[in-house]
């Protein structure tokens, strides 16, 4: 309980009292799912009386949910972008912090049987090539990284989401793909191979405290526990980028 | 053309209910159409992905419609007459896809006919042929979760039948087949036709075996409840008036064939 007092105290947020039994509501990008779900146990542990609850989902759909008043805490988009237009909007409580950085690579099936080794193999359309759809922020991403290698992808699917084209790609039902690195780290099934320097393949991942939290000292807490060394361990061992 | 009547008045509880029932169906659509950006639907129906999703929508639908005929007739016919030991095995087997999560259904048919599969990994082999990724593969996915209609509806007619009809048939020299199909065929007609339209419809409607077992290509493997799935994640608008056509053509053969085959008594 002290420890906790003085958390919220030391963020300078604690404008009203994060006591026991208050709820910490995060929305976070699908992308965050298994990194807010190694944070919320270590961070229930160290603030008792806290709980954290996760809501994970499409930042562009979580976002519109903020804007429409549902009540979170904290937001944890896969996309700057996303945080921009809740800026915009009067909606961030204060400035947004650096949670952690993500990748892309281009994964193989483990074994890599198809012999995979540069981006520019994507163009073979003799191989089975995944990417996620454009619709979203990995297809997006993935499109402006081939782009600027100057490689037209043979795309046999485009995946609605990371995580189904990761399983694809490790079920050995595609040669090669664009995924995140967390991903690829995630799975036992993956190799990866990291795309030349130079490449726009970075993703960062902000986090902010909303202006209309219902918690905002615990909502600070979070923020300052994700962004502090211990949490910020548990982000690398998923294979993100310290911030 | 003649209409039955209840004479006196329906009780109240029932036709509130009834109402209950009907608004859940009614209200959705009613949220639909409130979302559909009636002046640009024109240019957002007309432009090439979603003609390409509709056109694949119908081709695929419809042969998968074909093929729950051509396999399912048989199925039923012979889960309903022939009697041999594993019968309910069979038939529970037959139905599984309809209780199965769609996305589970895929997977499943990813581990038997993908490259990695069962059967899909000898295929490739000897024949570089692949199902996933083709549209042959959404037409198989939509087959796999659309034929248990199709058998259920036929296989039910067929339990109603009277034997004797058939038995007759076959006293006065018609051969087996013959009997099937002068006498079986004609009399199971009306659920053979409802069994059709509604394994069509669960084609027309497929997503989340089809996405898990053929991916998703624009023009190839993109059926109509796919690009709704993938648009309303940047562009609800596009989204909805996708949804309003995969509505309207559901609607519509519905209430036509409704009409013509099993309504209206």
């Amino acid at each position: 309980m002290a420890a906790l007092v003085a958390s919220a105290c030391s963020s300078g947020a604690g404008r009203s009292g994060a006591g026991s039994g208050s709820v910490v509501r995060v929305f976070a990008a699908a992308s965050l799912a298994e990194a807010f779900s190694v944070i919320e146990p270590r961070f229930e542990a160290a603030h008792p009386g806290i709980d954290l609850q996760v809501d994970v989902g499409a930042s562009s759909t979580l976002r519109a949910q903020i804007l429409e008043g549902a009540p979170a805490d904290v937001f944890a988009p896969a996309d700057v972008a996303d945080m921009e237009i809740l800026l915009d909007a009067g909606a961030v409580d204060g400035t947004p912090s650096v949670l952690a950085r993500n990748r892309l690579v281009l994964a193989t099936p483990a074994g890599n049987s198809a012999g995979v080794d540069s981006i520019d193999d994507l163009a073979d359309p003799s191989l089975l090539v995944g990417l996620c759809a454009e619709q979203v922020p990995c297809g997006r991403l993935a499109r402006r990284t081939l782009a600027a290698a100057g490689v037209e992808p043979s795309v046999d699917t485009d995946e609605p989401d990371v995580r189904s084209l990761a399983t694809k790609l490790a079920a050995g039902e595609l040669d090669a793909g664009i995924v995140y690195r967390t991903d690829a780290v995630a799975s036992d099934h993956i190799d990866s191979l990291d795309l030349a320097d130079g490449l726009p393949a970075e993703l960062v991942h902000l986090i902010a405290v909303l202006d209309a939290a219902p918690n905002p000292g615990g909502a600070a807490s979070l923020v300052e526990f994700a962004l502090s060394s211990d949490g910020q361990q548990l982000l690398r061992e998923l294979g993100f980028e310290a911030r | 053309m003649t209409t039955r009547r209840t004479q006196s008045r329906p009780p109240a509880a029932l036709v509130g209910l009834a109402a209950v029932g009907a608004l859940l169906f009614a209200l959705p659509l009613a949220g639909l159409l409130g979302r559909t950006p009636w002046t640009d639907l024109p240019d957002l129906l007309t432009e090439p992905a979603v003609l390409d999703a509709l056109r694949l929508s119908l081709i695929t639908s419809l042969l998968a419609a074909l093929l729950s005929l051509v396999l399912g007739v048989p199925l039923a016919w012979v889960l309903a007459r022939v009697d041999f030991p594993g019968r309910s095995a069979v038939r529970a087997l037959v139905t599984l896809p309809m209780v199965l999560p769609p996305v589970v259904g895929g997977a499943a048919l990813l581990f038997a006919f993908g490259r990695q599969g069962l059967l899909g990994e000898t295929l490739y082999e000897k024949t570089g042929f692949l199902l996933p990724y083709s549209m042959w593969g959404v037409v198989m996915a939509n087959t796999f979760v659309a034929l248990p209609f199709l058998v259920i509806t036929v296989e039910g007619a067929l339990d109603n039948l009277d034997p004797r009809v058939e038995q007759a048939a076959a006293t006065l020299g018609a051969g087996r087949w013959a009997v099937f199909r002068y006498v079986t065929l004609p009399m199971i007609g009306p659920s053979l036709a409802a069994g059709l339209v509604l394994a069509w419809a669960r084609a027309l409607g497929e997503f989340g075996a089809t996405i898990t077992f053929a991916g998703n290509t624009q023009g190839r493997t993109q059926t109509l409840p796919l690009s709704v799935f993938v648009t309303l994640q940047s562009d609800r608008d596009t989204a909805v008036a996708l949804s309003l056509v995969l509505v309207a053509i559901s609607f519509t053969v519905l209430v036509v064939l409704r009409d013509r085959w099993w309504g209206r008594r």
